[in-house]
């Protein structure tokens, strides 16, 4: 079987590469051999996506003696399954020649097939012990990842915060699916579709679960890792953990809350979908002041991790409405968006990579004019910006109609709650949306085009074959799935299927080329036809000019008001494009305050300008909880330094104190 | 003509006055405070002549002369010849940044509408559009009270407030014009008081920023 | 095949009659100001003249600087083809509804933007950052008046609105007025009207969209101008079809109620374009950092529409 054969190759590559690893082509070679068994998985999860009855189960005798070790892929695994390697196998194709530039490539590369292999599992577990196995096993492989480059102070911050995080995202998985297993310990998958929860249990796992998977995804406020640790992470890693790690966070949300969990209620649909606006919001909001270009890419997974979210919360809600046509809508287009944001942030990653590797920054403040060094990057970059920016005909247009549309039924719920919290997050969606372009046309414009604002970027140089061509292919498919919606919807729908329970059609009154959900005259879309026509018209356009006018150009200085400056200093940089928006959005949220100290005339001293601004939610929220703990410890760290004394009358107190409660009992 | 095509103007005119009042939370001068004051007074006065239209009760025009001349014409004129008089800064002094309050005020709207909607539809004496409209009008203005610090800006908060009270009088069927007596002269005191503490205040403390005030509360240091 | 006529006819249309609208309001102001002012037709020997002269691309721009006003004008071009003006009974009108066309017209500022900042000088900068600025809170009001209608007609698409209207099924509605301002102060924003953005400026440090395209001259400018010209057509049509559509000809109409459509556009689209002339004329320019203020209440604005809408039991 070519699943389990590829499977079988990762951890064999990974000891390759422990073994060889200090020969360069090892690199290489072990990356070359995750591309082919991500390619192999790839297919393995299309063969089972698309309409079949029996899903493939498999049970081994690993693990647990009395639980053994159950694999299943159904639909929606088969789909997440395609989601998830197709970033793989792009981020392994580019990290053939990306890992030659990585001065730490003997501490990454051995753990990137253990990565790989460990996100298959997860989507692959139908029993909780392999799924909270494979989830730890991700989550490690990543941190070591992250922590390769542990010279630098931020990223062993970051890998701690990472730590805390993910093993707070497993401690709340853990009881939820003990909940869910109950009192008779059956933790497989199908023991768990079937038991009955009741009020307290239900309440409690959906919680943990949206706390767990929650974390894990990226939101807020549980989301402070996340601009952290996929910074610190080599490219061809960030791309993974933005781009399809958090995809893995949010399948296993939709597997305990949609399959396994079965009686949700319409108020953790309005909840969630609250909680994925905010995010979204806040998410952008952070990305559109960040100068740091992967700490931008990470803010603004953040925000596409809440517009998924909200379609989830909306299909949760129309859900336990019982309205499972719209609980379909809601989840294909959330389903589509991750499906889109796996794709294009991969590619936004892997050109951050790119840069990072031709120029050796990160920063904005020093990057500029690329585009002409490096055309191949620059132009994969724009299509992945433009995506982002939810453009059309591109695939993140597609996804963000979708979900507007499920939004704009919203009020067809009868409760009040969600009459008034649909328009809410509408605006919230809207926001996120119209920041994100705002985000990208500035990390796009400062970083590639303009003149270069330091000599590594005015020396950069394209990369390398295989780093081109996996950004150039993940720009196609961005084209791809813009211009073909409804194959893509008639796909996920297999996938929404068993979940909602309902065969989603989302063309059937128009047919073919137009997306037309719920109803023709409800409103629709074609990006097949807008298009052509577009093209049309832009070709009218060009040929009219040529015609009716001159074709003739001449080069020359740009228009500087009559100053000629050659400095590029003198264009606008990152905070100054930043700074309308930090003004508008940044004055309360963020307690953005400049102060400019200008010199008397005659002082020769420099003038200052100074921007401060605080995170309200790592200051509100994380930094109290660090001193409250360590605080905690402090305290209780005096139990480790008891006199003999001491611990006798600890263990009398405790033996008398049991003695107590079997004596109370007995009386009651 | 019909009922509903009635209720549509009246909620119209009802919802010109609601605007007024947000555009009030949006001045930064304080001229341009006492134009929207006027104007939200002007669409008051339509309202209360719409009504005596439709209900057919001519005491209503009285209430829209009242509203008219009143608060309209007479008020904003005090109030400017004050502003004048007194030299107060012309700048509206805010304690929650603009964007801020209007979002506050959204939600008070948001609010008032969800208080509203257990009444059923087209009740006999009241709609509930007309209420909804009413009560966001008079918490628009306690909320222009609360986020502005002169005087000047809190009495004309005030007296927004009141228009939203006159607001769903009006609309109720059936309102004697011994209410908008009371309120009238309610209102006449009111500024003549706050007259007066404008002038103390001003002496006192040369601003008339209510802060000020605090300072001399008693038992704080 | 009428739908295919009807369509190339609205392409022609919204291509020739914008130039004319321009005209028609600069000369509207000109007026009101105590000028004579250009003739309306000036516009056309405006676009003419610029595309016989050179284009002149600056040393440090790429293709980007190049291609953008090409591909805003066809993007701007292709929503106006969107919104129905005569008629509603057009090819394009299943392939796309009020989202598509937001997202049309922010594919145009994208690479305007871009262009802005390709050539690497502080104008092109302060343009770019200050549209998107603009646009960051002009697009959610947009869409949040597109909730509005549609939780009022049931749809997105502007045809199908229309039919909804014109059946007799919306009274005199608070939201739609509300929607109706949220609009308006949308259009001002998006087509660089006062009190957002002063179309006739020479000042750099005043500019919003004049900045982003400086650089630009010869044919490049030509489209861009035209692509305003075209947007501001676009803008003037959404408004008289969605809030004033009677006298469209809906599908099933012969030539003589298409001639009436094409006769209320006109009449509808000429009235408008006085109305901003004389509200471009009373009102002064505001602040940069006041822009926030502004179209946040449009934003807010569009926001109570929709919640409106459920206390008058439309939804």
């Amino acid at each position: 079987m070519l699943i389990a054969g590829a499977l079988l190759s990762l951890p064999l590559l990974a000891l390759f590469a422990v073994l060889v690893g200090r020969r360069d082509a090892a690199h290489s070679i072990t990356y070359a051999g995750c591309f082919v068994a991500s390619i192999a998985l790839l297919a393995g999860g299309l063969t089972y996506l698309g309409g079949h009855d029996a899903s493939p189960r498999l049970v081994l005798p690993l693990g647990l003696p009395w639980l053994k070790a159950h694999f299943r892929i159904d639909n929606l695994s088969a789909l997440f399954m395609l989601m998830i390697n197709l970033g793989a196998a792009a981020a392994s194709a580019f990290a053939v020649g990306y890992s030659q530039h990585l001065p730490q490539r003997r501490r990454v590369t051995p753990f990137f097939p253990l990565f790989l292999l460990a996100m298959n599992l997860v989507l692959m577990a139908d029993d909780a012990f392999i799924f909270l196995v494979s989830w730890e096993f991700m989550s490690l492989a990543s941190w070591l990842m992250v922590v390769s480059d542990h010279t630098e102070e931020e990223n062993r911050k970051a890998g701690n915060v990472y730590l805390i995080m993910a093993a707070f995202g497993t401690f709340c998985l853990l009881p939820a699916f003990g909940l869910m297993a109950g009192p008779g310990g059956d933790f497989t998958f199908d023991a768990m579709r079937i038991k009955d929860l009741g009020l307290m249990g239900g309440f409690l796992v959906a919680l943990l679960a949206i706390m767990g998977a929650g974390s894990k995804a990226g939101l807020v406020p549980l989301h402070a890792w996340l601009p952290l640790a996929h910074p610190a992470a080599p490219s061809h890693v960030s791309a993974l953990m933005s781009g399809v790690m958090t995809k893995v966070a949010l399948y296993g949300m939709i597997r305990i809350l949609l399959d396994l969990h079965g009686t949700l209620s319409w108020h953790w649909g309005a909840g969630l979908m609250l909680v994925g606006g905010i995010t979204a919001v806040m998410g952008v909001l952070y990305a559109v002041l960040q100068d740091d270009l992967k700490t931008l890419l990470a803010y603004s997974t953040v925000e596409n991790i809440g517009v998924a979210v909200i379609g989830l919360g909306l299909a949760i809600a129309f859900k336990g409405d019982g309205q499972t046509e719209l609980a379909a809508l809601a989840l294909v287009a959330s389903l589509y968006h991750m499906a889109n944001h796996s794709v294009f942030k991969t590619l936004l990653f892997l050109g951050a990579g790119a840069v990072i590797s031709a120029t050796g920054h990160r920063s904005l403040t020093v990057l500029g004019g690329l585009l002409k060094r490096m055309p191949w990057t620059g132009t994969a970059f724009l299509v992945g910006a433009a995506a982002i920016s939810a453009l059309p005909p591109l695939n993140g247009f597609v996804s963000e109609w979708l979900i507007l549309q499920s939004l704009f039924k919203g009020p067809a719920m009868p409760h009040w709650a969600m009459k008034f919290g649909v328009p809410v997050v509408g605006a919230f969606l809207a926001l996120a949306a119209a920041l994100a372009a705002t985000c990208f046309v500035r990390a796009y414009g400062i970083a590639f085009l303009g003149r270069p604002r330091s000599t590594d970027a005015a020396q950069a140089t394209e990369v390398s074959f295989g780093m081109r061509w996996s950004m150039v292919v993940l720009a196609v498919l961005c084209v791809v799935l813009g211009v073909i919606p409804v194959t893509v919807t008639d796909a996920l729908s297999h996938a929404v299927q068993p979940l909602t329970g309902v065969q989603f059609a989302v063309s059937a009154d128009l047919g073919w080329p137009w997306l037309s959900p719920v109803s023709a005259t409800r409103g629709a879309y074609s990006g097949t036809i807008l298009v052509m026509f577009g093209l049309a018209l832009f070709a009218i356009a060009i040929f009219t000019v040529h015609r009716l006018g001159t074709q003739a150009i001449r080069r020359a200085d740009p228009w500087d008001c009559g100053h000629p400056e050659d400095i590029p200093q003198t264009q606008y940089t990152s905070q100054s494009f930043a700074q309308p928006l930090r003004r508008a959005f940044g004055h309360t949220i963020f307690q953005a305050r400049e102060t400019v100290v200008m010199p008397e005339p005659g002082d020769d001293a420099p003038a200052t300008h100074k921007v401060t601004m605080f995170d309200p939610i790592w200051s509100g929220l994380y930094a109290p909880l660090g001193r409250v703990i360590g605080w905690i410890a402090d305290h209780v760290n005096r139990l480790q330094y008891l006199t003999v004394r001491g611990y006798l009358l600890m263990m009398f107190l405790t033996l008398v104190f049991m003695l107590l409660v079997v004596a109370v009992r007995q009386q009651l | 003509m019909n009922q509903q095509f009635s209720y549509d103007i009246a909620h119209l005119i009802g919802a010109t006055v609601l605007m007024a009042g947000f555009s009030l939370l949006y001045q930064r001068r304080l001229f341009a405070v006492l134009n929207s004051f006027a104007f939200q007074a002007l669409a008051l006065a339509a309202a209360a002549a719409w009504q005596a239209h439709v209900q057919d009760a001519p005491h209503l025009y009285f209430t829209a002369a009242i509203a008219l001349l009143f608060k309209a014409i007479a008020v904003p004129f005090a109030l400017h010849w004050l502003v004048e008089r007194l030299g107060i800064h012309r700048a509206v002094e805010t304690a929650l940044s603009i964007g801020w309050t209007m979002i506050v005020g959204v939600a008070l709207v948001a609010l008032s509408i969800m208080l509203v909607l257990p009444v059923t539809a087209a009740a006999a004496a009241l709609t509930r559009e007309s209420l909804a409209l009413a009560m966001s009008v008079v918490l628009l203005g306690m909320l222009m009270m609360i986020t502005r610090r002169n005087a000047v800006t809190q009495v004309v908060g005030f007296m927004a407030l009141e228009n939203g009270l006159i607001l769903a009088a009006v609309s109720a069927k059936g309102m004697p014009l011994v209410v908008e007596i009371s309120i009238a002269f309610s209102v006449l005191v009111a500024m003549t008081l706050f007259g007066i503490f404008f002038f103390r205040i001003r002496e006192r403390f040369d601003s008339l920023d209510v802060a000020y005030l605090e300072s001399y509360r008693g038992d704080r240091s | 095949m009428n739908a295919m006529i009807w369509q190339v006819l609205q392409i022609i249309l919204v291509v020739a009659l914008a130039p004319l609208i321009t005209g028609y309001v600069r000369w509207v102001k000109a007026r009101l100001n105590g000028r004579r002012g250009p003739s309306p037709i000036q516009p056309y020997r405006d676009l003419y003249r610029l595309l016989q002269k050179e284009a002149i691309v600056a040393h440090s721009a790429s293709w980007i600087f190049r291609a953008a006003p090409y591909v805003t004008f066809a993007s701007v071009w292709l929503a106006a083809c969107i919104v129905p003006t005569f008629t509603t009974n057009m090819v394009l009108a299943p392939a796309a509804d009020l989202i598509a066309l937001v997202a049309l017209l922010a594919v145009g500022r994208f690479w305007t933007a871009l262009a802005g900042m390709d050539v690497g000088t502080a104008f092109g900068g302060l343009g770019a950052s200050r549209e998107m600025l603009i646009a960051s809170l002009a697009e959610p009001a947009m869409l949040m008046v597109t909730f509005s209608l549609s939780l009022i007609s049931g749809t997105t698409a502007p045809g199908q609105i229309v039919a909804f209207v014109l059946a007799g099924n919306v009274g005199v509605e608070v939201s739609l007025g509300l929607a109706l301002a949220a609009l308006v102060m949308v259009a001002i924003a998006e087509n660089g009207r006062i009190p957002i953005d002063n179309p006739a400026t020479h000042l750099e440090l005043t500019m919003v969209h004049e900045a982003m395209v400086l650089e630009y001259s010869g044919r490049h400018l030509a489209m861009i101008e035209a692509a305003s010209m075209v947007r501001l057509t676009l803008f003037i049509a959404l408004i008289a079809t969605l809030f004033a559509p009677w006298g469209i000809a809906q599908p099933g109409a012969g030539p003589l109620g298409v001639l009436v459509g094409m006769g209320a556009f006109l009449a509808k689209t000429f009235l408008l374009a006085s109305a901003l002339a004389v509200f471009e004329t009373s009102i002064a320019k505001m602040r940069v950092f006041r822009y926030a203020d502004f179209l946040g209440g449009a934003l807010l604005l569009g926001l109570l529409a929709t919640i409106f809408l459920y206390v008058s039991e439309a939804v």
